[in-house]
């Protein structure tokens, strides 16, 4: 098991740096948001992975060469009592397993409620200081010339807020791209995909790539509502909206790298080619098979 | 048909209208004159209902020491525009996993307004 240990090792810290950095600095990835965004899951996947795995092997190597057989056999030394007997340097490598596993899952539980808890809250507040759409059902009108659009996920009916001001600037045809890109947020559940990736950040807040990950995630997660709405209304329509709802701001404010790339590929979109989809989506189910391999497989593979 | 959240929404507006605390037969009297209330009464347990809900969610504070109770609304409509308006434009990270906005970052007129809105001196 030393060899899968090594090797998990060796694969948790490419995952944890040159892999996620090449990923951040593609420029494809625009172009391609739903292919990045789960290659970015399967990265995160993969490296909790590999990081637990490598000390899970390293800890139990004593207890024999199989995952399942070594971790009988320490189950069965925890019995006898004989868990002085594992070497220190195991020891500590199952504790650290055992902390990171709690740690991460933890920290994805602890976000979860808080998160739900700031909704719960905003949503009431919603309920008092808007009135609802004519409309639109489970919409609802905030009276602010602030251009404002939102949507409030997580409960049985998500609620989508506009405000007046963000009627006032825009054309119903813009409107209606708006209402678009907000519902494909709530029916693709994209705040799960975004909680995951706030809770990894957590876990590893001086982790820089953590931080990267959250940040290029929420922006490809627009991208994806985008996509959504330019078939709707088309890239021109979805293009203005974005652009509108940006400019009506009187101090016009900073040029965001965000927005201009969301406004950027709608006006001009550069199909990303076959190939590179496919070795995206190669790349996706290879990084996650990797560890999993390494931690089941026979050691004799290896060896 | 008026829902529990419309009756809560009308109730909090007497409320914030008020310059004294209401009791739930004071609230029936001013629905049945305003808009909100259709025009028809209102059963005061429907009221206390609507009353104890927001109670319970800290938007209305009961005075114990009186009978029948009556009630205040616990901050300003200012207060809670104000505490909304920051959950939606702060720039606190984990904003964006809480609610998903069309624009994403607050842009700086969009902090200005927020500035003002929640400086000490606006409140009056």
């Amino acid at each position: 098991m030393l060899v899968a240990s090594l090797a998990l090792a060796a694969f948790a810290v490419l995952l944890a740096w040159p892999i996620p950095l090449l990923l951040a600095r593609a420029s494809w990835t625009a172009n391609a948001p739903v292919t990045a965004l789960l290659l970015w899951q399967s990265i995160a996947l993969a490296g909790g992975l590999s990081m637990i795995g490598a000390l899970l092997t390293f800890g139990l190597h004593p207890f024999g060469e199989r995952l399942v057989e070594s971790a009988l056999g320490l189950g069965g030394a925890a019995i006898g009592g004989r868990l002085t007997d594992v070497p220190l340097l195991n020891a500590l490598a199952l504790c650290g397993a055992l902390l990171l596993t709690g740690h991460l899952l933890l920290n994805l539980v602890y976000t979860a409620i808080q998160i739900q808890r700031q909704r719960t809250r905003h949503r009431q507040l919603v309920q008092l200081l808007s009135t609802p759409h004519t409309e639109l059902p489970h919409t609802r009108m905030l009276d602010t010339s602030i251009p404002l659009a939102y949507c409030l996920p997580g409960s049985q009916h998500p609620i989508t807020v506009f405000s007046q001001g963000l009627v006032a600037v825009l054309s119903p045809k813009e409107l209606e791209a708006v209402i678009e890109h907000e519902s494909a947020h709530l029916t693709q559940r994209h705040y799960l995909v975004l909680l995951a990736f706030v809770a990894w950040h957590r876990s590893l807040p001086w982790f820089p790539i953590a931080r990267q990950a959250r940040e290029d995630v929420a922006m490809l997660i627009e991208m994806v509502a985008d996509d959504h709405a330019r078939h709707i209304v088309g890239d021109e329509v979805l293009a203005s909206a974005i652009t509108r709802v940006r400019a009506s701001d009187p101090a016009g404010g900073e040029p965001q790298d965000h927005l201009s790339a969301r406004v950027a590929r709608l006006r001009h979109p550069e199909p990303v080619g076959r190939g590179l989809r496919v070795a995206a989506s190669v790349a996706t189910v290879a990084l996650i098979a990797v560890p999993t391999v390494l931690l089941l497989a026979p050691m004799e593979w290896l060896s | 048909m008026l829902t529990l959240g419309d009756l809560e929404r009308s109730v909090m507006d007497q409320l914030w209208a008020s310059d004294e605390p209401l009791s739930a037969y004071d609230l029936k009297d001013r629905l049945s004159e305003s808009a909100a209330g259709d025009g028809k009464d209102l059963a005061p347990t429907t009221i206390l209902t609507v009353l104890s809900r927001l109670e319970k969610k800290n938007f209305v504070v009961r005075e114990r020491e009186s009978r029948p109770h009556r009630y205040v609304a616990a901050g300003s409509r200012e207060d809670h525009v104000a505490e909304l308006m920051h959950q939606v434009l702060g720039r606190e990270t984990d904003r964006t996993a809480v609610l998903a906005r069309f624009i994403g970052q607050a842009s700086a007129a969009e902090t200005a307004a927020l500035r003002e809105l929640l400086s000490p001196d606006r409140a009056g």
